[in-house]
């Protein structure tokens, strides 16, 4: 990638997920919180870890920004220990955050954004939790910016045009050329992201933290132009037929099964 | 009547199933329902799209053919559709839930004040509300979701909703012009497996997929015989494509693509959590390993313990010898 920008700075948005291991236990609206372990969305390490590579190449600042309550610093945090310099922590709490949409997390990160006048911003292309692929495209459109999603490689940041690939369906890849300034939201393989050090963890829990609360921003759940009305768990599944025999034996049985039981050959 | 627009996407002057699946919908729920379909060679095709459209109950189909719109350019599409929408007084903009329509949509929500809401696998209105339903982390639970701002702006999954008998009558077809207000991001081209004959895994109806013990990039070729013979889509585990087996635009799971088809054929895959992730609402599961402990069982509908180098050709076979009789 050849950067030919001077001391850029740069905002990488992150989200606190549960864990993939987690086991649903449902409130009547939403998942119950209680007992689940949370972790840095993992498509969001390629953006820290492109946020990064991106701040050492132009000797710039690396700010991590994430909304949500207060256990939302510690996915701030696995990214500082990755090397982000500091982090803004739009802060709301749990009862307010479970009912704001995408826009409201997407308005109110452009707000900072806007205010705090960074130059490039980097994400991952989708939270494992809501699998929206929502807030990266929401927040350029909010901000006035191009925009690149589901983006595999870099190929160059310069002055005005950052050229960028992005894979779409059939395994094919497009070529963007995005006029800066953009947002850039990571696929797996833009990177390898790096994993905390130990004194990476160490030098994080001294980092700052600035706390902008939502409400502050003129911002709250009564913004949501979506609610979530009701949850439920998936249909338990049957437990399912297992065959034996020669390899021709169960290919009979499997094309026997499908054709005539599950009726979708 | 409340009025809906569908971004249609067409392949070689054919209109996708899944976007047929979402006008079906919109019209089985009520709507009056216009379509928007973009490409730069239209014109020969435009009465197999009218038709096409119309058979799923679309009254009009708006083509925008332009030039400059060879590749998918996002500022155009969302300029077009935003004047289309607004001239149009419509309340409901939606699609089927591809690469493209996730790409565009959030920006559209944004420029028209629309709720949005992807990947729904549930539509049904009450009063003027448009009520949907979602999965969320990887289909563990699933959302009811309401929209409350007066427009809403959604994503349908591929391969939930059905299809209406043909009506027979064709959609009116209506020239509209692109909308080039701003060109900001630029698709210069598309490289790489554009032209597969295979269809795209996030759409397809059947899948045949393939992990680690396949050894080899070069052994994938057993799954895509057995994919030629059924029509299906080849997929992979993670393990496969760290590996280096096969490209990532391959993989199945977290970290990979969320499919939905009525049949996925898992082949010497063991079913780590972030494999059934991405795999998991698939309708019929058949599961093919030597492990009989291995996890990919437990969400099998069909499980066959054997070595997929021998079942997988012989099921080729038995597949091949069904479909020539009919």
């Amino acid at each position: 990638m050849s950067l030919k920008l001077k001391s850029m700075k740069i905002a990488v948005l992150v989200k606190q997920c549960p864990d993939t291991e987690t086991k649903a236990k449902l409130t009547s609206n939403n998942l119950d919180l209680s007992g689940v372990k949370f972790i840095l969305n993992p498509y969001d390490e390629f953006g820290v870890e492109e946020a990064i590579k991106t701040r050492d190449a132009t000797k710039g600042t690396a700010t991590v920004i994430s909304v949500g309550p207060d256990r939302v610093v510690d996915a701030e945090r696995t990214a500082l220990a990755m090397g982000c310099d500091d982090a803004i922590h739009i802060k709301v709490s749990e009862e307010e955050y479970k009912n704001c949409d995408s826009y409201v997390i997407a308005k109110a990160l452009s707000e900072v954004i806007k205010q705090k006048g960074f130059q490039i911003v980097f994400s991952g292309k989708q939270a494992i939790d809501d699998d929206a692929l929502a807030v990266p495209q929401m927040v350029a459109e909010l901000l006035g910016w191009s925009r690149a999603t589901v983006v595999t490689k870099l190929e160059g940041i310069s002055e005005g045009v950052i050229k960028a690939r992005r894979s779409v369906e059939g395994g094919a890849e497009e070529v963007v050329e995005l006029t800066a300034p953009a947002v850039i939201a990571a696929n797996k393989g833009l990177n390898t992201p790096r994993y905390a050090s130990l004194p990476g963890i160490m030098k994080a829990k001294q980092k700052k933290v600035e706390v902008i609360p939502l409400e502050s921003l003129g911002l709250g759940a009564k913004d949501s132009r979506v609610e979530i009305i009701a949850a439920e768990l998936p249909a338990e599944k049957a437990a399912g037929k297992v065959f034996k025999g020669t390899p021709e034996e169960l290919a009979k049985q499997i094309v026997d099964a499908l054709r005539n039981e599950a009726k979708v050959i | 009547m409340a009025k809906a627009l569908v971004l249609i996407e067409q392949k070689e002057g054919n209109i996708k199933k899944a976007s047929l699946e979402v006008v079906a919908t919109l019209k089985a729920n009520g709507y009056q329902v216009s379509t928007i379909c973009f490409g730069d060679n239209l014109s020969s095709s435009s009465s197999k799209l009218a038709s096409q459209a119309g058979d799923q109950g679309a009254e009009t189909l708006y083509l925008v053919n332009d030039s400059s719109l060879k590749f998918y350019q996002p500022d155009t599409y969302k300029d077009t559709i935003a004047k289309s929408f607004a001239d149009g007084g419509y309340t409901v903009l939606a699609g089927a839930a591809t690469a493209l329509v996730k790409d565009l949509f959030p920006t559209l929500a944004i420029k028209l004040e629309a709720g949005l809401v992807t990947d729904c696998i549930d539509f049904k209105t009450e009063g003027s509300s448009v009520v949907v339903k979602r999965p969320n982390l990887a289909g563990k639970y699933f959302t009811t979701v309401k929209v409350k701002s007066p427009k809403a702006a959604l994503s349908l999954r591929p391969n939930v909703f059905k299809l209406q008998t043909p009506s027979g009558k064709a959609a009116n077809i209506v020239e509209h012009p692109a909308a080039k207000d701003s060109t900001k991001t630029k698709v210069a081209a598309v490289e790489g497996n554009t032209q597969s004959a295979r269809p795209d895994l996030t759409e397809a109806e059947r899948i045949v997929s393939g992990g680690r013990s396949l050894k080899s990039g070069e052994n994938f070729k057993i799954l895509e015989e057995l994919a030629d013979a059924i029509g299906a889509a080849v997929g992979a585990s993670r393990a496969a494509v760290d590996a280096g087996f096969v490209p990532h635009g391959m993989q199945v799971g977290q970290t990979g693509k969320t499919v939905n088809p009525n049949l996925y054929i898992a082949c010497g895959i063991s079913g780590a959590i972030q494999h059934l992730a991405g795999m998991k609402t698939s309708k019929i599961v058949v599961a093919i390993n030597t492990d009989p402990e291995a996890p990919i069982f437990q969400k099998a509908d069909y499980g066959a313990i054997g070595d997929l180098f021998q079942v997988v050709p012989a099921l080729t076979q038995e597949f091949k010898k069904l479909l020539s009789q009919g």
